[in-house]
């Protein structure tokens, strides 16, 4: 070791490794994942949030953990985003693909990704 | 990628309930259910609540799984880290409130963790205590590079001095200071030495640490030798702490590979090298001149001080010898900065204390508090209070160089003065705790036959006199003490400590002082009235059977193991008490409540 760049780097490197325990983060984005939930493809959805959360640099405030079934089996994947001070949102039918809009839109950007949503969905 | 975390404890408590095996089973599982590129599984050092354990904490969602058992893994797997629900029936979410919790409580917000203050133990149950990279992810080494690349020698010791950290070892002794008295003398060699030889019964703080982030222990060692311009230390562990020496032997490995340790560490033109020596179990050695005596390779006796280590220490070279925990303080104390450190505690203890609790209380395991806690919060709320409903009596701080705190001092704050001023002393950590089925007595000569046995027996006012007062003891307990023996005991407890030439025989007398002073009753009792009111005493002890309640059943004639009790079916027994060995098989069998020990 001969300079503090060259332990700072090794810090930056494992910092994503640590951080999942130090459960921090304002936001929570939980995905459900019951039996209903996997059967409808939640895996690999959780998977892509947690990367892309990893790969857009948001560890620090964003925590992505998993539930169980809430009830509205025929919409799984479900994916909700809790935030201290605002509504929950709640997205529905979930893919890869709309988990990294999620990631990019709402959780890097702030804007709700309202054709995903619960709301946004022709009932 | 990983999305989810399990940790399990590694610690000496949870490795002895089982912890290994555990892990075995979430490996296999973890396998078998497909996620082993999901789930990672950590090996942690001690998360405190030994009582509990084996624990195992699941993240991001931080549920904290306590009692585990091979045959629940699967269960955790298959239902929380695939499907996302929380096993209820094995979540620790006791709030210390009177409600039930359902499902997932913070572990900060649990009673037992809620008021603690983990600076000595931050990282302990938090990192692999064996990956050397997690623990710079946790601004590990961030002390020792600032320290190497932007302070001079003195900076880090007016740090440490503003700080207001003393000896966590028990002694209390000004950590600055030591540094400072030894930084001007001039030696070819100087050398730091960490005490890790933690011998007090019941104590297991600086286990705990070692096993749970030796990387701080290291780290902080190497601070003190450019703040005193030492290039080798020693770390002086028990070989019975052997999960410790491992870690901390890769440990230091580690740090050696990434250029931490060796040659121009930072590029600074510093070199520092540390070594690690096994203590053979001798308590003296605990003893800072004996630790170092031991270390050159001579049988492990104190000598007189002065000269002190800082100017005579091992081998003959000016030394600084420290505590693990006070070492462990280190790093955050420059990270931080001397005010932070110093804005907890009380006016003349600044910081945390690491406290072992154990003996008769319901959450067995490790507390790191801020100084000043009263000993009320620490049993009654994080330690959860006294088991079966019995009352508290008293605590024993210090281990056998201590005292013992009554339950009527129970509002006492915890530093080391105001335990100084009631006759006990702080000591290393060990906290016992006593509910009123203990005889003081009998506590008292517990810790006597301990330093009977450890005395080194040098000097003779330890080597005999504790011996003495033993004897002493023996003849109380047994009945024949008469009133002159409680003067003679205390003032041959006044010489001995005035005498001896170390701390060992200088402290030995503290448990016989301490419940003379505040149990001065249940001595009388023993002499006068011949009679042991906890009934622990076995020589003043007698069980008797109750004629009227008595049935005949026969149940306690059956159970005695040396056919003491007579009497037919449907007649009332009784007990031949030359017969008896007390050992109280017949009342725990006793349907009725018939028989009685007085």
């Amino acid at each position: 070791m001969k300079s503090l760049a060259e332990l700072q780097a090794i810090k930056a490197k494992m910092k994503d490794k640590v951080i999942l325990r130090e459960g921090s983060g304002d936001i929570r984005v939980v995905v459900g994942m019951a039996t209903c939930g996997i059967a409808a493809g939640a895996r690999p959805v959780l998977n892509t949030l947690v990367e892309e959360v990893s790969a857009q640099s948001l560890t620090d405030k964003v925590t992505v953990s998993q539930t169980g079934c809430i009830g509205i089996c025929q919409f799984e994947p479900v994916v909700e985003v809790f935030e201290a001070g605002k509504d929950k949102v709640t997205y529905v039918k979930m893919t890869p693909e709309k988990a990294k809009r999620v990631v990019e839109e709402h959780l890097k950007g702030g804007k709700i990704v309202n054709e995903f949503t619960l709301g946004g969905q022709n009932l | 990628m990983i999305r989810a975390q399990v940790l399990i404890c590694g610690g000496t408590g949870c490795t002895s309930s089982g912890s290994r095996k555990i892990q075995d089973a979430f490996r296999t599982s973890i396998e078998n259910n497909g996620l082993a590129d999901e789930v990672k599984l950590v090996q942690t050092g001690c998360f405190g609540l030994c009582e509990l354990g084996p624990v195992v904490i699941v993240y991001p969602d931080g549920t904290f799984y306590s009692r585990v058992t091979p045959e629940d893994v699967e269960e955790i797997v298959t239902e929380h880290l695939l499907k996302g629900r929380i096993v209820e029936r094995l979540v620790y979410n006791d709030t210390g409130k009177d409600e039930k919790v359902v499902g997932n409580v913070a572990l900060g917000d649990t009673a037992f963790y809620k008021s603690q203050n983990r600076v000595v133990l931050r990282n302990c149950g938090v990192i692999n205590p064996e990956s050397i990279d997690e623990y710079i992810a946790m601004d590990g080494y961030a002390a020792l590079g600032k320290v190497l690349t932007e302070w001079t020698p003195e900076d880090v010791i007016k740090c440490v001095t503003d700080s207001g950290l003393r000896g966590r070892g028990g002694g209390g002794f000004p950590t600055g200071r030591k540094w400072a008295l030894c930084a001007p003398n001039k030696a070819p060699q100087k050398y730091v030495v960490c005490n890790a030889d933690e011998g007090d019964p019941g104590a297991f703080m600086d286990r705990s640490v070692l096993e749970g982030d030796p990387h701080c222990v290291i780290e902080a060692m190497a601070i003190a030798g450019y703040a005193i311009g030492a290039t080798e230390g020693y770390v002086y562990v028990r070989a019975e702490y052997p999960i410790a020496v491992k870690r901390l032997q890769i440990a230091i490995d580690q740090a050696h590979e990434y250029g931490l340790l060796g040659k121009n560490i930072f590029d600074s033109g510093f070199d520092f090298d540390l070594h690690i020596r096994l203590g053979a179990g001798a308590f003296v050695c605990g003893e800072e001149t004996a630790l170092m005596t031991s270390i050159e390779g001579n049988r492990g006796e104190p000598r007189p001080r002065p000269p002190y280590p800082a100017v005579k220490g091992l081998y003959n070279s000016p030394t600084v010898e420290n505590n693990v925990e006070t070492f462990a303080n280190i790093p955050q104390i420059i990270l931080r900065g001397p005010e932070w450190f110093a804005s907890m505690g009380t006016e003349r203890s600044k910081g945390t204390k690491v406290f072992a609790l154990g003996g008769k209380i319901k959450h067995t395991g490790l507390v790191e508090i801020p100084m000043g806690t009263t000993l009320r919060h620490i049993i009654e709320d994080i330690g959860g209070g006294i088991p079966n409903g019995k009352k508290f009596k008293a605590a024993q701080t210090g281990g056998p160089s201590g005292g013992c705190i009554p339950a009527s001092l129970i509002d006492t704050e915890v530093d080391y003065d105001n335990l100084t001023a009631i006759g006990c002393m702080m000591g290393s950590g060990g906290l016992i705790v006593m509910d009123e089925d203990t005889c003081m007595v009998d506590m008292a000569k517990f810790f006597l036959e301990f330093t009977v046995d450890e005395s080194c027996g040098k000097c003779t006012p330890c080597r005999v006199g504790t011996k003495r007062l033993l004897e002493m003891l023996d003849k109380i307990t047994n009945g024949n003490g008469t009133l002159e023996d409680l003067d003679r005991l205390e003032e041959l407890c006044l010489y001995i400590k005035q005498n001896s030439l170390c701390g060992l025989g200088q402290t030995a007398p503290n448990p016989v002082l301490a419940t003379l002073k505040f149990f001065r009753d249940e001595y009388v009792a023993h002499v006068v009235d011949k009679k042991c009111p906890a009934g622990v005493c076995k020589n003043l002890v007698s069980y008797k059977i109750i004629a009227d309640k008595c049935k005949g059943c026969t149940k306690c004639a059956r159970n005695c193991p040396v056919s003491a009790i007579e009497g037919s079916v449907k007649n009332p027994h009784v007990i031949d008490q030359s017969k008896c060995i007390k050992c109280g098989a017949c009342m725990s069998n006793c349907a009725f409540g018939a028989i009685i020990k007085e």
